[in-house]
């Protein structure tokens, strides 16, 4: 929203000493926040303690771009496409200055002008935007003879001065602008100005204008608010009679109401008002559509002007003895040609504004194009009317369509509003469009709101601010917000004034009060304290304590951590199964968005494995080795439920080299494979003290055949690790034969079983036995099956065994496999012994025979 | 020559050669051959019984005599050959100390882990404990019961997923979590809370330098009979501090959020310029870290609560936001891009 300072004026007396920085501070902190300052023509101002964005604006030079009086245009003696502007500037002789400005020769050697014309005026030494170049450029403006007359000074188009991008001729400004000014005035004191744009919430819909704004001002700074004139001079005859107004849902439409205005003649409007409308953001078109523009900018409430011929041509032709507006709902399959041109057809809540021929408008969003007010127009049938908020704002939603108006409404207006638009539009539709206003307003006004009175104790101000505010502080506060305020013994009886919809009854209108009143009073000014309130419950959240630990572990196991987005495609994670092999990803559907903002991202994941391989992907252009995990949510609908599952997922990435090289230790030869991986979950599990852990060989389309396991922790599944399949690695576009170790492991079913209480072992007091010991097994033998036998037999004096060598060949027969363990015999209690080992070596020889048909490797 | 002769050369000899001796080998050598068990010394000593019985005692004397001496300074010439040894080792282990050291293969957190656990841990010594909920929310929790109903103006500021499940949204803000943690925890509106509730957040936005689709939020909950909007003033800027620094500068601006009443946006002075203005804090010297306000009655009712009764207030904010501003990070894409390059940096 753009206001400039000089239109706020109209309304509150801002003190002239205040900085304009320090203004739009003080608005930022109530909660109008100034975005951006635009300065026109003057300076900025540098307040000590409120940093602003440094302007790159031009600054009208006081001294030397002043306001110019033209008292008479001559031929120039060497050329017809210039002439010489003779220009009272204040000095002490009068100014020729050569100039090519178009809309001056009209005045061509006419004599002396009977009615000066008034433009800006600079003189030799001022800055000013070069007018012919393209780009903005900066120029000062130096004497030189133009065709032999020696020219000082100019008079600026409004280009050179950066107002617009006109340069079509020079900037002429209308009497009402120079009133009371004499030439040589500071053209900053004429034109100059600054002009807020401040972003407003959604809850501050009333200051969505200049009087909203005033209005701010005044309370902030305890100043007095004036209101726009509601006085019309209406001499025509009475509307009563001539035009009727049908509301058929007064919940969609409270409130609407109607004047004429008669014969008017339709041209731009006034100087004044086109420069506030630009200003604001806004293009000017004719004095009526302005004037619609310019009421809804300065009070809020937005207009809507027909052509009254228009009106009464299809009442007469419908068949209608006056012309009745009708608000009501669209008939089935009802359409609308809207002023923009875009056809509707309109959906079953979508309200118009229609006569006894059909629809004229989206009622309070957009009129429609064949009752618009024409160049030609003579009678205006001006509307002012309040609508549901809530229904304006479908309606923009399921049409798609925005406008000045419809913003409004869809943030809500209050009806009493309708009526001060109306009159103010409507005396200055007579005043510069030279109508005559039909005695009157035709007022429909079905649904007025009750008056909002809130009692506020002030005890319950203190309680939810923590300040000792009195009752007379917090009712000067609420008055200087236009609130009625009644003091009682026990409090504050507060009367909601009638340009504000957001404030509730009850506890929560207490609520939207005490807002206003530390608003208002300066949040900067209440002080902090510590909370001295009940300490309440501690509970640790074993979850994330949990996932933390993990996280831990896996960073000292020296894997990155990456967070992907959850959000991706089915055909992203459908590259996960190769062509033809069966998908081992959840069976059920997606959880899907309605209104993906990209193709790449429109459903919420079911695993993490896609997400790192493109990661993988990504890093290895760059980088060698990759040793990453990600933890976090998978999302899996649930049949016959709204929301799905949403259980987390650890997945693991390794690739690359297992060492990183240095200076003297090139990168060791050897890659990351299976155990690697392997090596990394064990450690997570040993470190989280998660027992009953087993891994089995297993199939899953995304990995390698046989290079592939099932975790299992307490006869839970709890994911796979593997080896990604080659084919997954071509499809995610990963460079061919180096292998990606890949995880995805269910974080629940392993910290459920996690132990935060395990039991510590005392260290050993007793020295150890070490012995070795390898054995001869088929191929297929899985080395966890003979460690098993090795521990059964035994007991409980075998403390540790470890597994050192695996080796095939010579000279063991083919088929066969010999496995190299260490040993650790300790008994707690006393020293072991050859004798006792040997006896539990042979024990073990033996199981090993009878359970796996082991042979000892001698 | 008499057998105390020959020890005396032999003391003469192994003397002199003893002082030629220059390394550890060669040292010991000469202890094997001279005072060794099977040294010559030694082999003179168990010949004393071949001498005639008078001479056996002044022999054996000098004997035992000349094997110290030997011994002794056997031990002074060990000593000064492992100095020489040393020095010499010393003279050739020289290292270029400027040559870079090996690098060790450390595992990291993700910069917005880091982060969150900074904030969980300022917050747990404040009484503030971690709740989470779920990412995909139904439209009345995270909209509804935080005083929104639908079509409310205010959903204009949260650009939201819907899915294809009516009423089931994507959350876009962790809000929804205080709606949980109240009716978990409250027993009724019968109990105080403290929580934090972080969270993955999504806002239907084109992901540019300064958006993104997904986000972290940590919000906070606290929620008691005697809760004030001092309370909350004092407290965001005890956090504020401790996260940015004890000399930072807090402003409270006035803001609008449905389901805090009065609220307000939380700025610190600029990191960067110290509110000098600098592009970080487009020039305005302040920069904004979090909205947080007193919880709404309509809020503290879907909740459990009396409003008449209970007070409290909430705050929300963004650990990717704090992040950036921590470590002058222009670009919240590079969070979810994973760049070794960039993780690398934390």
């Amino acid at each position: 929203m753009l206001i400039p300072i000089s239109w706020l004026k109209d309304y509150v007396d801002i003190p002239a000493d205040m900085p304009v920085e320090l203004l739009a501070e003080r608005l930022t902190l109530a909660g109008l926040e100034v975005g951006k300052i635009n300065y026109i023509g003057v300076p900025q101002n540098h307040v000590p303690g409120v940093t602003v964005p440094p302007s790159d604006h031009l600054v009208w030079d006081r001294q030397k771009i002043v306001l110019g009086k033209i008292v008479e245009v001559k031929s120039h003696p060497n050329a017809d496409r210039l002439v010489i502007a003779v220009v009272d500037y204040g000095g002490a002789a009068l100014e020729e200055c050569v100039t090519g400005a178009p809309n001056l020769f009209q005045y061509k050697d006419t004599g002396p002008l009977a009615t000066p014309l008034w433009s800006p005026f600079a003189m030799e030494g001022a800055e000013l935007w070069d007018g012919h170049s393209d780009e903005p450029k900066r120029m000062i403006l130096k004497g030189r003879p133009l065709r032999g007359i020696y020219n000082k000074a100019m008079v600026c188009s409004e280009k050179e001065l950066g107002l617009s991008d006109d340069h079509e001729g020079i900037m002429l400004l209308e009497e009402e602008l120079v009133a009371g000014h004499a030439p040589g005035t500071p053209l900053q004191d004429v034109l100059g100005d600054v002009v807020l744009d401040i972003e407003l919430t959604p809850n501050l819909a009333r200051a969505w204008s200049v009087v909203g704004v005033a209005r701010e001002i005044a309370a902030l700074l305890d100043l007095e608010l004036r209101l726009p004139p509601t006085e019309v001079l209406m001499s025509g005859p009475p509307i009563a009679g001539r035009v009727g107004i049908t509301i058929t849902n007064p919940e969609l439409n409270p409130r609407f109401t109607l004047t004429l205005i008669e014969g008017v003649t339709i041209r731009p409007s006034p100087q004044w008002m086109q420069l506030r409308l630009r200003k604001a953001g806004m293009r000017p078109i004719n004095n009526i559509v302005d004037i619609t523009n310019y009421v809804m900018l300065e009070t809020g409430q937005p207009l809507h002007a027909f052509d009254w011929d228009i009106i009464q041509r299809r009442a007469a032709e419908s068949g209608a003895n006056i012309p009745t507006i009708i608000t009501r709902l669209p008939e089935p399959g009802e359409s609308l040609t809207l002023l923009d041109g875009s056809v509707h057809q309109l959906d079953a809540h979508n309200l118009l504004v229609a006569d006894t021929a059909g629809a004229l408008s989206l009622a309070g969003i957009m009129g429609g194009l064949e009752s618009e007010v024409q160049p030609d127009s003579r009678n205006i049938l001006l509307e002012a009317a309040n609508w549901n908020f809530i229904n304006i704002r479908r309606t923009m939603q399921s049409r798609k369509i925005t406008s000045e108006a419809g913003q409004r409404f869809s943030r809500g207006v209050h009806p009493a509003q309708a009526e001060v638009g109306l009159r103010r539009a409507t005396e200055l539709m007579r005043v510069l469009g030279g109508g005559t206003v039909a005695s009157g307003i035709v007022d429909n006004y079905p649904l007025r709101p009750e008056p909002v009175v809130v009692d506020l104790p002030v005890s319950e101000v203190r309680r939810i601010t923590g300040m000792d505010f009195t009752a007379t502080e917090i009712a000067a506060i609420l008055r200087r917000l236009q609130f009625g305020v009644e003091e009682h013994a026990d409090g504050l009886r507060v009367t909601v004034p009638d340009h504000r919809l957001d404030i509730g009854t009850g506890v929560i209108g207490q609520a939207d009060l005490i807002e206003e009143i530390t608003r208002i009073y300066g949040y900067d000014r209440i002080p902090d304290t510590v909370m001295d309130d009940l300490l309440p419950p501690q509970r640790g959240n074993v979850a994330l304590q949990r996932e933390e630990w993990a996280r831990d572990l896996l960073v000292g196991a020296g894997l990155n951590e990456v967070i992907n987005y959850r959000l991706t495609t089915p055909e992203r994670e459908a590259l996960l199964t190769p062509p033809g092999a069966a998908s081992s990803l959840p069976a059920v559907g997606y959880v899907t968005l309605a209104n993906p903002i990209s193709q790449d991202k429109t459903v919420m994941r079911h695993t993490l494995l896609a997400g790192l391989l493109e990661v993988a992907a990504r890093n290895l252009r760059h980088t060698d080795r990759l040793r990453l995990f990600e933890i976090g949510s998978i999302y899996l609908p649930v049949s016959g439920q709204a929301l799905p599952a949403e259980p987390r997922r650890l997945g693991l990435l390794l690739a690359g080299p297992r060492d990183v090289a240095s200076w003297d230790l090139p990168a060791r030869e050897g890659l990351h494979d299976f155990f690697d991986l392997k090596g990394v979950v064990e450690t997570l599990l040993e470190g989280l003290h998660v027992r009953r852990v087993a891994f089995a060989p297993t199939t899953h389309g995304t990995f390698f055949p046989g290079r592939t396991a099932e975790l299992t922790v307490n006869g839970r599944s709890a994911g796979v690790l593997g080896e990604a399949h080659p084919k997954v690695l071509r499809a995610f576009d990963l460079p061919e034969g180096l292998p990606v170790m890949l995880a995805e492991l269910d974080l629940d079913a392993i910290l459920d079983y996690a132990d935060e209480m395990h039991v510590v072992q005392p260290v050993p007091t007793q020295p150890a036995v070490y012995q070795d010991l390898a054995l001869v097994v088929n191929r297929e033998v899985p080395a966890a099956e003979v460690e098993a036998v090795i521990r059964a037999a035994g007991g409980e004096l075998l403390e540790d065994v470890r597994l050192f060598d695996v080796y095939t060949g010579d000279p063991i027969p083919v088929g066969q496999k010999s496995l190299a363990y260490a040993l650790t015999f300790r008994a707690p209690d006393r020293t072991l012994t050859e004798g006792p080992v040997n006896k539990l070596r042979q024990k073990i020889v033996k199981a090993a025979q009878q359970k796996l048909g082991a042979k000892l490797r001698e | 020559m008499t057998m105390l002769d020959r020890l005396e050369t032999l003391y003469q000899q192994a003397s002199a050669e003893l002082a030629q001796i220059a390394s550890s080998e060669a040292l010991a050598d000469w202890e094997r051959r001279v005072i060794g068990r099977k040294g010559e010394v030694t082999l003179l000593l168990r010949q004393t019984g071949q001498l005639p019985p008078e001479e056996r005692a002044a022999f054996g004397k000098r004997a035992n005599e000349i094997k110290a001496l030997l011994s002794e300074a056997f031990a002074r010439r060990e000593e000064e050959i492992r100095e020489q040894e040393l020095a010499r080792s010393m003279e050739e282990g020289q290292v270029d100390v400027t040559l870079p050291g090996r690098k060790v293969a450390r595992g990291r957190l993700h910069p917005a882990t880091q982060t969150l656990r900074e904030v969980y841990a300022i917050w747990a010594e404040m009484g503030f404990q971690v709740y989470r909920s779920r990412d995909v929310e139904t439209d009345e929790v995270n909209f509804g019961l935080l005083n929104m109903p639908p079509y409310h103006p205010a959903r204009d500021m949260w650009d939201t997923f819907y899915t294809t499940e009516p009423g089931v949204i994507l959350r876009t803000h962790t809000s929804p979590g205080q709606i949980h943690a109240m009716r978990e925890y409250g027993e009724n509106g019968t109990k105080p809370i403290r929580v934090i509730l972080p969270g993955m957040c999504y806002r239907y936005e084109q992901i540019t330098a300064r958006s993104e689709v997904q986000f972290h939020q940590v919000e906070g909950l606290a929620i008691g009979r005697g809760i004030r909007m001092t309370d909350l003033k004092g407290t965001l800027t005890e956090f504020a501090r401790r996260m940015y620094g004890a000399e930072r500068r807090l402003r409270f601006r006035a803001s609008h959020f449905p389901f805090t009443e009065p609220s307000a946006e939380v700025d610190v002075d600029c990191i960067l310029c110290g509110g000098a203005g600098c592009n970080v804090c487009k020039y305005s010297g302040w920069l904004e870290i979090a909205g947080c306000g007193m919880v709404h009655p309509v809020v503290l009712r879907n909740g459990g609560y009396d409003p008449t009764v209970w007070s409290g207030f909430a705050f929300g904010m963004g650990p990717e936001r704090i992040t950036m501003l921590k470590h002058g990070i222009r670009d919240i894409r590079y969070f979810w891009g994973n760049d070794l390059r960039f993780l690398n940096q934390f």
